[in-house]
């Protein structure tokens, strides 16, 4: 039985060339190769990538609950920051 | 000793040299699929099933083709759950009880560079549909190596009591490995053809391999001492009537079922 819990990594799989890698899950690994390792076994078996990082989770940095208001709530009344008063060509995907 | 004339055909060297292939694969596999739901811990548990199923996917296209050379219209199944112990012409090694966790990664990862060595120059190959099987084999076996080869290092460098496991389980497991190495009447008909592979060659790039992660994962080679063999003439050990048992039940229980 393992009782001592293996550091935990955060997945990013890219699905095709040119996109962007994104989060699907995490694993538990020893060490970075591992980490990819078991990243491929877990979320890339039924050919739904062709990339992977994997980085240890106590590396990211995330805002929380309570940054809500001070980060977000600002940008509400600002939809003039959107480029929705433009029409995009049907040609340009993945915007 | 003058050269005789092999009592064998070139076919009927190939349709055994394309079983044993199979064979190794499929119980190979097999001792590997025990580990299901068993594994250390999750993700090690899906890693290896992986494998399982990579080995289980090149036995089936194996024995198809071996079923196409015989010609007496038998199919992937009817050679994989219809056959008796006797029959099957895997090696010993493969057939070993799965062991402890170190038992497994030591006798996969000797396996596994055996396969690599194997299907690279299988890939050579003048029979066209081996050399394509072992194209698409060797894409997996390295990464089953890069895999094992991790674990080994992993164990044998680790700690006090998962590097004595891994000296025991080297130890137990090293009388099996000669076997594979070993050429018969089969192999040499197959070499000579362009066919199949030199176990010599690959003995030697073997052993290199070997010690390299051997020396890393702080372990010694143990010195060759005497060799088990009998796998390929389908003499086994007492372990094999056993995983046949439980791996045929259901095809020898309901012939030909399907779902």
């Amino acid at each position: 039985m393992v009782e001592q819990y293996l550091p935990l990594w955060e997945v990013f799989v890219r699905s095709k060339r040119g996109m962007d890698h994104k989060h699907c899950g995490s694993v538990h690994a020893a060490d970075s190769e591992q980490a990819l390792q078991y990243a491929r076994d877990v979320y890339t078996r039924r050919m739904e990538g062709n990339s992977i990082w994997v980085v240890e989770a106590k590396h990211i940095v995330a805002s929380q609950p309570d940054d809500q208001q001070a980060f977000f709530e600002p940008s509400d009344d600002k939809v003039y920051r959107h480029a929705t008063f433009y029409d995009v060509p049907a040609d340009v995907k993945h915007m | 000793m003058a050269m005789s004339q092999s009592p064998l055909t070139e076919q009927q060297a190939l349709y055994q040299y394309t079983l044993r292939m199979a064979d190794n694969a499929l119980i190979l596999g097999h001792r590997l699929s025990e580990w299901c739901g068993h594994g250390p811990f999750l993700e090690e548990d899906i890693g290896m099933i992986n494998t399982a199923l990579d080995l289980l996917g090149q036995c089936r296209m194996l024995y198809s083709y071996a079923g196409e050379v015989e010609g007496k219209g038998r199919d992937e199944d009817d050679l994989a759950y219809h056959r008796d112990e006797r029959e099957f012409t895997n090696f010993l090694i493969v057939e070993q009880p799965k062991g402890d966790f170190a038992y497994t990664t030591i006798r996969q990862f000797l396996v596994d560079v055996y396969n690599l060595y194997l299907y690279t120059d299988l890939c050579e190959s003048k029979d066209q549909t081996l050399a394509a099987v072992a194209q698409k084999a060797i894409k997996e076996t390295r990464y089953h190596v890069r895999h094992t080869a991790e674990w080994v290092k992993r164990l044998g460098d680790g700690t006090e009591a998962s590097h004595e496991k891994m000296v025991t389980a080297l130890d137990e497991v090293w009388r099996f490995v000669n076997e594979m190495f070993e050429m018969d009447e089969v192999d040499q008909l197959m070499l000579d053809a362009g066919i199949g592979v030199d176990r010599a060659k690959i003995k030697e790039r073997w052993l290199t391999k070997v010690d390299e992660v051997l020396s890393e994962a702080t372990l010694q080679r143990p010195v060759e001492s005497y060799t088990r063999r009998g796998g390929r003439q389908g003499l086994h050990t007492e372990h094999m009537g056993f995983l046949l048992a439980e791996m045929q039940y259901v095809q020898r229980c309901n012939p030909g079922l399907a779902w």
